[in-house]
């Protein structure tokens, strides 16, 4: 199998946040990793998770990277995406441009919004998403510039503005939840070769830091096998996070 | 029954200050040939109502978007949109910014004729904040929850792209999203229609099953035959994105130099002398 890579281990940790999710819709959409990831849950531990192609089918069973489903099992255009996000049997994955403490995210634009320096894309669905599906976050380089104390634009509400459940952040050096009384941001556990120092230091707010600190786990023989030869076979993964 | 007129009349019809819809998502099935005619015209300080993409971007780089309605700018395979960033870095336009579901349910009210629709989205994020008109309303039953009003987003005028059209006006999709494009097509007083070929009714059934007539006449004022006319953007499944074009597209407004060329050579004749000079550009790439 040779060395387990960064962006592997990544992989995993993004299949993790779906597990006991059930028979629901994993909304990955935030990057190669996570989409990955989802696929990699529901070929593994997860096989009653619905997942999509990147368009709106809903594929028979978890297409490779890029790849569109050879079999549909259900059709998600637009429309019926934003309607269930009211129903609910969702979780998503977003990239945040920043995340706060408490989990409250921007993707809309930097600076003032009234004449913002950085214009981005829009709030997007991030205020439904966060507010009404359990949401979780990729972050492919961990920086003071994303993890901040206040973020410029809410556009996706932290457990302090209502979330209905802000669940984990992936980033290329942590895995990070809210496992605190205040719902604050912990470190649940660093990447193989991550020091515990090297994520405050990239964080621009104060993490809730345990006592100890565990590693990320490695994903098994199976894991790599299945992303290596089946899901990613190009290695997308490695170009989002490069080891 | 002959709706069937040019995408100049089209243009040609708006009036400054109008709100204009316009169909598609990000950069999939834009009626780009319908902006590229409002481009040429001498309409201005539109309001202009869509889940953005290049469409966006050309309207503002011309100077005509007075405000924009949406929930976000992208060009999908490019995430940000140059010119709209530039446009809102320099303060050239306003902004209504709504999510994506407040969005339809703003469609859904208008195309229904309701003030407005109920739902829990945009409560405790900025959206509340950067739209202070935004009202709340309290359900009147045992839950009394609090939702956001989400107003109608009523358009004076609605620019969709479709796979077929006939020439009463009734058009169908064919591609795997018909995006919210009946909505738009509702929600305003005049909607037009592009289409990549215009058959004749009896036509639909070998294209499409009969769940791919999306609009029906009754809500169409017009019918443009432009073949390739959401180029640059996905028109599947009569043809992709063009991913190359866009690249280019994408550089050139980043650059108000590059941005003169491309204008030069793409955007100061009509759509044929446009499609003779993609093809151009895409023979010597």
């Amino acid at each position: 199998m040779g060395d387990v890579t960064r962006a592997e281990v990544c992989a995993a940790a993004c299949a993790d946040l779906f597990r006991d999710d059930g028979e629901i819709v994993a909304a990955a959409v935030a990057g190669v990793v996570p989409m990955l990831g989802s696929r990699l849950a529901r070929a593994t531990f997860a096989p009653e998770l619905l997942t999509t192609d990147g368009g709106p089918s809903l594929s028979a069973e978890p297409v490779p990277l890029g790849a569109s489903a050879a079999v549909a099992e259900g059709w998600l255009p637009f429309r019926d995406h934003l309607w269930l996000v009211l129903n609910g049997r969702r979780h998503v994955v977003m990239g945040p441009s920043q995340i706060d403490a408490h989990g409250n995210t921007n993707i809309s634009c930097v600076g003032d919004w009234e004449r913002p320096s950085r214009q981005l894309l829009g709030v997007r669905g991030g205020p439904g998403n966060t507010l009404l599906n359990p949401t979780s976050y990729w972050v492919p380089k961990h920086s003071t510039r994303v993890f901040t104390a206040k973020v410029d634009m809410v556009s996706g509400v932290g457990w302090d503005r209502g979330a209905h459940e802000i669940r984990a952040v992936v980033s290329n050096l942590a895995v990070l939840d809210f496992a605190t009384p205040g719902k604050r941001m912990r470190l649940r556990s660093v990447h193989p070769g991550v020091r515990v120092d090297d994520v405050v230091a990239a964080t621009g707010f104060e993490l809730v830091v345990p006592a100890n600190v565990p590693e990320t786990r490695l994903p098994d023989g199976e894991e790599l096998r299945i992303m290596r030869e089946l899901l990613d076979p190009k290695g997308l993964r490695e170009r989002e996070v490069p080891s | 029954m002959n709706k069937v007129m040019s995408a100049e009349e089209v243009a040609g019809s708006l009036e400054s200050g109008m709100t204009v819809g316009i169909g598609g998502w990000g950069s999939r099935r834009k009626p780009m040939a319908l902006v590229r005619a409002i481009l040429r015209s001498p309409v201005t300080d539109l309001t202009v109502v869509t889940y953005g993409g290049p469409d966006v971007g050309l309207l503002c780089a011309a100077g005509k978007v007075q405000r924009l309605v949406t929930a976000f700018v992208t060009m999908d395979s490019i995430p940000l949109e140059p010119h709209f960033r530039r446009a809102r870095e320099s303060g050239a336009i306003e902004l209504t910014e709504y999510d994506e579901g407040m969005f339809m349910f703003g469609l859904y009210a208008a195309a229904h004729r309701l003030p407005f629709l109920p739902t829990p989205v945009g409560l405790g994020s900025d959206v509340m904040r950067v739209n202070p008109e935004l009202k709340t309303v309290r359900s009147p039953y045992e839950d009394g929850r609090e939702l956001v009003a989400v107003p109608a987003l009523t358009m004076d005028v609605a620019l969709v792209h479709m796979n077929r059209a006939d020439a009463r006006g009734n058009a169908q999709y064919l591609g795997p999203d018909p995006y919210m494009d009946d909505l738009f097509a509702k929600a305003a007083d005049r909607t037009y229609v592009s289409c990549e070929r215009v058959v004749d009714t009896g036509e639909f059934a070998k294209e499409g099953p009969v769940q791919s007539l999306l609009i029906s006449r009754s809500q169409v004022a017009g019918v443009v035959e432009t073949p390739n006319g959401a180029h640059f953007t996905d028109c599947a499944p009569d043809f992709g994105r063009d991913e190359a074009f866009q690249k280019h597209y994408a550089r050139s407004a980043a650059d108000p130099e590059k941005w003169a060329v491309f204008r030069e050579r793409f955007l100061s004749g009509d759509e044929a002398a446009y499609q003779d000079a993609v093809r151009v550009w895409r023979e010597e790439a």
